[in-house]
């Protein structure tokens, strides 16, 4: 039984770390990799950045994949439009339906310079009119990742990352996709990389997976659990 | 007359080289400005009449009568260094021949009987038909009025007894306004020029807001807006704003303009602006509730943002168009109306299709056999499954159009590729292998 001013200070501890928001909490549900997330799910309205595994190809497949498969979720949960912010190109519609991605639900914008892409990043994260953005960048400079995670937070607009740089600091979850020798759907090497609340083990990984797309669930499943750390016991979860 | 011997006559002549562009160019922004006037203005569509044409017609008593409004044009324009001849007639016709050959103490013609002793010059007629006028004599329109028509026909053309007509009013003649007129238009001028940037930013929003008002007793909503800032000097600026679906909030609207009226250039000063919506669509009155008005819906607002700062291109919804051949699939459409029909085809499909097929070097043990290995952008891929052929046939309108068979291959190391071979083994030219898109 713990006492109340050990309570007082964990809640208090909690709202320092931003854990506890008013209107803009919530979780996106991925499938079975709920249970090794500290909320029970995918964080609305934070900053989520996926990173492909190897410098391969401009665009990377496997990352690809993974972010169209959480932006599936997050309007299926939703019902709110979903931006993509594309580099160079709009990823290709008939293969985003697979992903529980309808195109109909979709705006895509090619903004063409970097600082274009951050203005319309920050501006689209303000907006409480979309359930999610997406953005492909090459790194970003950590004041200008905050002010995107205060804005996120702020209208409860998701802000997903595709990242082929360096790490941006103040995303609340990373994640690194890799391809695998798939049997019949998509499978992937996932690895949670930095999760808020939870810290890496001596690999710098908190939690592997290998995860595959399931076409007709429209959902996330688990092929192996190749977790490095063992789940956290229900009682100790933050909130 | 050459410049030598023009020189010779007058030696202090300033010569400049001929320049019809500039002058054309010129001659638009002078018929812009003159928009003060009426709003129905161009320049001469003549090739060789570098006159301006405004129809004042239900707007002469704003300015104190027909001569009044003529004064004060051709001050405004000689004031500008234009030396300037003006005349108002009934008809286009009789307007131009009276502004260049007629009496310049009676600007305003009030019977086009004025008109007979004017040369046929003043037609706006071709040089040779002029010249054979002349060589017969017929030097006047008053010339002209008694011969029989049909035989002035068949001599001149039918372009003479046309002019006359168009001149004598017999034939209508329309003027093509340089801009179609708005029908809902703003136009602010200031007794003094004003050169601030807040100055200008607080007349838009008061603009916005008298045009968000003529909007809403036409159950309208802009689409595309044009603000036309006219400076002292003479010269013109104009920014556009468009809106993905009809909008008349001010205070949205007047964001949309912000961004783009820090980018001009105020010069000496501002003395007037002009805010036409130039597209509308209709937008039914707003629901208002008892304690407020209903906010404006968050999508549009953001969209627009974006497609004003990004451009109108570089923001899309995709959409479905029937056809086989990948590139040809996906259709991009401004992000405003998402209206489409069709669906999607189902299958497996990429996410990411490259812009160009890229070769690549490929080896395939049989033919019709997916490839054992490739080589793409230098690097290797061992091939450890595939999938196919998919045969994919261009539609039969594109003539070049070959046929592919497409792959799903996964290298070893997980990665997934769509690859192609365009053509047959055994055939000439040889089969082609290209890579196509990336699969998740």
């Amino acid at each position: 039984m713990p006492s109340p001013a050990f309570e007082h200070l964990r809640r208090r501890i909690a709202a320092l770390e931003g854990a506890v928001v008013e209107g803009a909490g919530g979780t996106a549900s991925l499938g079975p990799l709920d249970r090794f997330l500290p909320w029970c799910g995918l964080r609305l309205g934070a900053l989520h950045e996926i990173s492909p595994a190897s410098p391969g190809p401009l665009r990377d497949g496997a990352a690809l994949g993974f972010a169209a498969g959480m932006l599936g979720r997050l309007t299926m949960q939703c019902g709110k439009p979903v931006l993509w912010l594309a580099e160079t190109a709009p990823p290709h519609a008939p293969g985003l339906a697979a992903f529980g991605l309808n195109p109909a639900r979709l705006v895509v914008a090619l903004p063409g310079r970097a600082a274009a892409t951050l203005w319309a990043l920050e501006e689209a994260a303000r907006s409480t009119a979309l359930a999610a953005v997406l953005a492909e960048v090459r790194g970003m400079e950590p004041i200008a990742a905050r002010r995107l995670h205060l804005a996120a937070r702020t209208s409860g607009t998701t802000v997903v990352l595709l990242n082929r740089a360096a790490a941006i600091s103040a995303a609340e979850t990373r994640w690194r996709v890799g391809g695998l020798a798939s049997a019949d759907a998509p499978r992937w090497r996932v690895d949670l990389v930095r999760c808020r609340g939870r810290s890496p083990d001596d690999g710098g990984v908190v939690v592997r997976w290998e995860v595959e797309w399931d076409e007709t669930a429209r959902g996330f499943r688990l092929v192996a659990e190749a977790g490095h750390r063992p789940a956290m016991p229900q009682d100790t979860r933050v909130a | 007359m050459t410049v030598a011997e023009a020189l010779a006559l007058v030696p202090d002549l300033r010569l400049a080289p001929d320049d019809p562009a500039g002058d054309r160019r010129l001659l638009t922004v002078l018929a812009e400005r003159c928009g003060a006037f009426s709003p129905w203005t161009a320049p001469d569509s003549w090739p060789n009449g570098f006159g301006l044409w405004l129809d004042v017609t239900g707007s002469a008593h704003l300015f104190g009568g027909e001569a009044t409004l003529l004064d004060t044009l051709v001050g405004k324009l000689e004031a500008q260094g234009f030396a300037t001849r003006a005349a108002l007639a009934d008809t286009p016709g009789a307007a131009w021949a009276w502004a260049r050959f007629g009496d310049r103490a009676a600007p305003v013609l009030s019977s086009a009987q004025h008109l007979a002793p004017l040369p046929v010059a003043a037609l706006r007629l071709e040089t040779a038909t002029v010249q054979g006028l002349v060589a017969l004599g017929l030097r006047r329109i008053g010339d002209l009025l008694p011969l029989p028509r049909p035989q002035l026909a068949v001599r001149f053309g039918r372009e003479l007894v046309w002019r006359l007509d168009q001149a004598l009013g017999r034939e209508a003649e329309a003027i093509t306004p340089l801009r179609p007129v708005a029908p809902y238009r703003i136009h602010l001028a200031f007794a003094e020029p004003i050169g601030g940037n807040t100055d200008l930013e607080e007349a838009v929003r008061r603009m916005l807001a008298a045009l968000s008002r003529q909007l809403s007793e036409g159950a309208a909503g802009a689409r595309r807006l044009a603000l036309q800032v006219f400076r002292i000097d003479g010269t013109l600026a104009e920014c556009t704003i468009g809106t993905n679906c009809a909008n008349r909030d001010p205070l949205h609207l007047f964001r949309l303009f912000q961004d783009k009226l820090a980018d001009i250039d105020p010069g000496f000063g501002i003395e007037a602006l002009r805010l036409d919506a130039v597209a509308t669509a209709p937008q039914p009155p707003d629901q208002t509730d008892l304690d407020h008005s209903a906010p404006m819906s968050d999508l549009p607002r953001l969209l627009d943002t974006l497609a004003n700062r990004l451009g109108e291109r570089r923001l899309m919804r995709l959409l479905p168009r029937p056809s086989h051949v990948p590139e040809r699939s996906v259709s991009r459409r401004p992000a405003g109306n998402a209206v489409g029909n069709g669906s999607w085809p189902a299958g497996r499909y990429p996410l990411h299709l490259l812009d160009q097929p890229e070769p690549i070097e490929a080896m395939a043990p049989i033919p019709d056999a997916p490839p054992l290995r490739f080589r793409w952008r230098g690097g290797l891929h061992l091939v450890a499954r595939a999938d196919g052929p998919e045969r994919i046939a261009p539609e039969w309108w594109h003539e070049d159009g070959i046929e592919r068979d497409y792959y799903r291959i996964e290298d070893s190391a997980g990665l997934r590729f769509w690859l192609y071979r365009q053509g047959h083994y055994g055939t000439l030219p040889p089969p082609r292998w290209y890579l196509h898109g990336i699969f998740p």
